[in-house]
């Protein structure tokens, strides 16, 4: 093994641009192992565990641009080192957008700009959310880590003003018709709808789409915007919106169980919404505030689509449950090769929320569950590495992603925990999530299939039968195209439901009847 | 409510991105207008003295 690294002083590029420069460089020929990271703490940590020494990165700073290389004989690492600037032009075939120095040069050339979009890394974020306020644009923070104090200021800032920010830590929006970050290709239609959560507000959008509907706005918040410390400032901010755009004739809001204090801040406010509302904290329904709010609840992401298309559009309701015979043809077809041995339910999700969802599903089913993540009354994995009995791990928290890709545009991690799952003669379901749409990675079930049919076979060589339950989310108009994904993932044995909701649910009537053996 | 909001939700994003260069190319993929700022981390990049310096102004 060879390694050798080289620091770029003060060339900095985005972290998804590297990502894909280090995935070419790690499939040429005997090359092992390619990182290129900025030169922060955190990366050069990362560096010093693979294996490579900390005196040769010590002189790097986060504006310094670092690769490092493992390879199989000294003359790949040189050829690969020395050819950095090589690996950094610019990809063919990429869009030509007009690029500038600063938000001030940018402006000064796109005055009529209404919105910026701000993905640098999180300690930087706060400062350029604030410069863009300042000039009067609205703002969309992807970046987390943020602290919540800058947040709260940023909001109310923004609020006095008669702006807003979505996030910090906002994956998706569909402004105007018009998809910003992670976000999928819907039909424009009646529903507005507001989420704390992206993969939610993915979610959500692509069920109103599948179901025939549209959406008018998809408004994202950032995930911390309900705590009780930053009081809902930007719900409130898309509410006043909603209520204002003549386009939106239902609005919805998604979100896990706010803070009891922006609870209270809320609910005066939903009182006197003039349009009608569906509310889904996800697993609450009954106890939302006093009944004479007009409003409908759901308990997940399903359900809320079903019933937003329902109001807004006066059609029936759409199922949210499958087709009972299906249903049970399934389960009983899924069943029928397990062994005595297996029991478990693995679940490993690309989205947070559909992880958070699927704990709730599990419990509504009397299941408790292991997770990196766990919901009230589920418990914590001592090693998010290591599943124990039922475990549905977030494969996009931060101990997966500080320095490395998630799971939404780099299949790697997932697929390695997917074979490692695979090992465990106890495991009888596994449960996945595709993510579609822009900025996604370009092939989901694609990059996962060849694993998903070696942990099918790996199962029957031990004379039993892996269970593969997914969910895509997406359209048939998104790049990845909703049924090329699911014909892929079914020609390798996976069920696909409908919705993540539905797929939990399958996943735990799995496990329930495999527990009863009835 | 802005004028610059009202504008935002009926006509969609006229953006300025700062940072991950893909969330440009997808909005002018989709036929929004969008521009690239060439961000770097200031040198050194002292993202506290920034955080100072900005509860300072």
């Amino acid at each position: 093994m060879h390694r050798g690294s080289i620091i770029r002083k003060n060339e900095y590029h985005d972290s998804v641009f590297l990502m894909r420069v280090a995935r070419r460089i790690s499939e040429e020929e005997n090359i092992d192992q390619a990182a290129l990271f900025m030169g922060t703490e955190k990366n050069k940590g990362i560096l010093v565990e693979l294996g490579f020494p900390a005196q040769d990165l010590a002189a790097a700073t986060p504006s310094d641009l670092i690769l490092a290389v493992k390879a199989r004989d000294e003359k790949s690492l040189a050829a690969v080192l020395e050819n950095l600037d090589g690996w950094l032009r610019p990809e063919p075939g990429r869009a030509d957008t007009p690029s500038f120095r600063d938000l001030g040069e940018a402006l000064s050339r796109q005055p009529l700009a209404n919105l910026a979009v701000i993905s640098v890394p999180g300690a930087y974020a706060a400062h350029e959310a604030q410069r863009a306020l300042e000039r009067g644009l609205n703002v969309f923070v992807f970046s987390d880590n943020v602290p919540v104090e800058r947040e709260i200021f940023l909001k109310r800032y923004a609020r006095e003003r008669g702006l807003i920010v979505m996030g910090p830590d906002c994956g998706t929006a569909i402004i105007g018709g018009i998809g910003v970050g992670f976000a999928n290709r819907v039909r424009r239609g009646p529903i507005g709808v507001i989420g704390a959560s992206g993969t939610g507000l993915q979610e959500f959008t692509t069920l109103v789409h599948r179901a025939g509907s549209g959406i008018s706005q998809a408004i994202g918040t950032g995930s911390r915007d309900l705590s009780d410390e930053v009081g809902g400032i930007s719900m409130l901010s898309a509410l006043d919106a909603l209520e204002a755009d003549p386009s939106t004739k239902t609005v919805a809001i998604l979100s896990k169980p706010p803070g009891p204090l922006a609870l209270a801040c809320l609910i005066p406010r939903l009182m006197q919404c003039a349009k009608p509302l569906v509310v889904c904290f996800l697993g609450r329904k009954k106890e939302l505030g006093p009944a004479d709010i007009a409003c409908q609840t759901a308990r997940t992401l399903d359900e809320a689509a079903a019933l937003a298309v329902q109001n807004a559009t006066g059609h029936p309701p759409i199922r949210t449950e499958p087709d009972n015979a299906r249903f049970e043809a399934l389960i009983s077809r899924e069943r029928e090769g397990m062994n005595p041995l297996q029991k478990y339910v693995r679940g490993l999700f690309a989205g947070g929320t559909f992880c958070y969802q699927a704990q709730q599903v599990f419990m509504d089913a009397g299941l408790t569950a292991f997770s990196n993540v766990p919901i009230s009354g589920n418990h914590k994995l001592s090693d998010s590495l290591m599943s124990r009995e039922h475990s549905l791990i977030d494969m996009g928290a931060d101990e997966f992603t500080v320095g490395r890709p998630h799971p939404m545009i780099d299949s790697r991690q997932r697929r390695e925990r997917l074979l490692a799952e695979s090992k465990d003669p106890e495991m009888a379901v596994l449960v996945l999530d595709f993510l579609l749409g822009f900025n996604a990675s370009a092939d989901p079930a694609g990059d996962l299939a060849s694993s998903i049919a070696e942990a099918k076979g790996a199962a029957k060589k031990r004379g039993g039968f892996l269970s593969v339950v997914a969910s895509v989310c997406g359209t048939a108009e998104d790049p990845q195209g909703l049924e090329r994904q699911v014909a892929r993932l079914e020609e390798v044995g996976g069920v696909i439901l409908p919705s993540s909701a539905q797929a939990a649910r399958f996943a735990a009537v799995l496990a329930v009847r495999t527990e009863g053996g009835v | 409510m802005s004028d610059t909001l009202k504008e935002l939700l009926e006509h969609g994003p006229n953006a300025v991105n700062i940072g991950v260069q893909d969330f440009a190319d997808s909005l002018k993929a989709q036929g929004a207008e969008a521009v690239q700022v060439n961000w770097a981390p200031p040198a050194g990049g002292d993202a506290e003295m920034i955080a100072l310096l900005d509860q300072l102004l």
